[in-house]
């Protein structure tokens, strides 16, 4: 007697598990370098000072229904650092601070992802700077924005544990040790497979 | 009967106003030239704290010159020269208010805001642009430099006084210099 309603039961069940597989199966893995951004803030005698890379890729895999299995990687191109200033500009790509003729470029190559709950997240991975890696773990939000998925985190680097301004510039009452990183990653989902 | 002389007050604001003045125009002048380091990083700084502070220094003494008026030029004064020395005046004290402005207003439009002993940030009136602020920092040297040349003028008509026409102009400023009458 019981038995049709089970199987009704199970249909549905099995048919609700399917939807929410539909909906959520958006894998957004297609990076948009034109709307994301790199931007970063240092600090000069207690003086916030706005910077940005211009050049960065980044390949992603993000699905919001497994945010664990989640990967992203970013390499970022120093030599297209706005530091604030055309000055500072000659000075950061320098040998005391990037040294970009021997280290171009900057990786970061995530380990997990975590969901937070509600839209948070946390990114940890390895931040690789001058030849120095360092763990760093970014807390981020995700949401969709017009079929695009958007992450938008922050996270705050010490420089001096990649090197980045040695000799006379370590004294950190001058440049804080501590740069604050905002990415906003732009993403479209993976091509649909009909 | 009339005040000969400022009080004390303002004798002591117009010789800290002097001093800080004259090392905000050597420091500026030496500054815009140096190469990067942090050391150049850390007297940009210091010369922008100083130069709040004469900015605030004029203000407190303008408002005390409001509430005390300063001792009449002498009577036997021509004219001419009591309209020049008012003028002078006026524009010393407008000079003294408009470069820390437009050393400020320069720093926001290169995008450095300034950040008072770095501590007290100063809001950014303007937006971060480069052609404005290289042009406020043409109009902040020009204005220093028209500052300066006024300074010597001041100087010299004080000299002047003292010296040539052996009045009390000067000993309005540095009591100690009152002749016995």
């Amino acid at each position: 007697m019981e038995k049709p309603l089970t199987t009704f039961r199970l249909i549905l069940a099995t048919l609700a598990v399917a939807a929410a597989g539909s909906a959520a199966a958006a894998e957004f893995n297609q990076f948009q370098a034109g709307k994301s951004s790199l931007t970063f803030v240092s600090k000069q005698m207690g003086v916030p000072i706005d910077g940005s890379f211009r050049k960065f890729a980044a390949s992603l895999a993000f699905d919001p229904a497994k945010p664990a299995a989640a990967t992203a990687r970013l390499d970022l191109d120093l030599n297209s650092i706005d530091a604030g200033s055309r000055d500072a500009n000659d000075e950061v790509v320098g040998k005391p601070w990037f040294n970009v003729k021997v280290f171009p470029t900057a990786t970061f190559v995530s380990s997990t992802v975590r969901p937070l709950g509600g839209d948070k997240y946390e990114l940890v991975g390895k931040l690789t700077i001058k030849g120095k890696s360092q763990d760093v773990t970014a807390p981020f939000t995700f949401r969709q924005d017009g079929g695009n998925g958007v992450f938008d985190g922050a996270f705050v680097l010490k420089r001096l544990e990649f090197g980045v301004g040695d000799g006379v510039w370590s004294d950190v009452s001058t440049v804080a040790n501590e740069v604050q990183i905002k990415f906003h990653i732009v993403a479209a989902p993976a091509a649909i497979r009909k | 009967m009339p005040a000969t002389r400022y009080t004390h007050t303002a004798i002591f604001i117009h010789w800290l106003m002097a001093l800080l003045l004259i090392g905000l125009f050597s420091v500026g002048l030496y500054m815009s030239d140096l190469p990067l380091s942090p050391q150049k990083l850390k007297i940009y700084s210091w010369h922008k704290w100083a130069g709040v502070t004469a900015f605030v220094l004029v203000l407190v003494r303008l408002a005390w010159r409001a509430g005390h008026p300063p001792p009449a030029l002498p009577a036997a004064m021509p004219n001419w020269q009591k309209t020049a020395a008012h003028a002078l005046h006026h524009l010393l004290y407008l000079l003294m208010i408009a470069i820390p402005l437009s050393g400020w207003l320069m720093s926001s439009a290169k995008g450095f805001q300034t950040v008072y002993f770095g501590i007290l940030p100063l809001p950014d009136l303007l937006q971060k642009n480069k052609e404005l602020g290289e042009l406020l920092e043409s109009v902040h040297t020009a204005l220093n430099f028209t500052l300066a040349a006024l300074v010597l003028a001041h100087i010299g008509a004080a000299l002047k006084h003292h010296l040539l026409d052996r009045d009390d102009i000067l000993a309005r400023m540095l009591p100690f210099l009152a002749r016995k009458r």
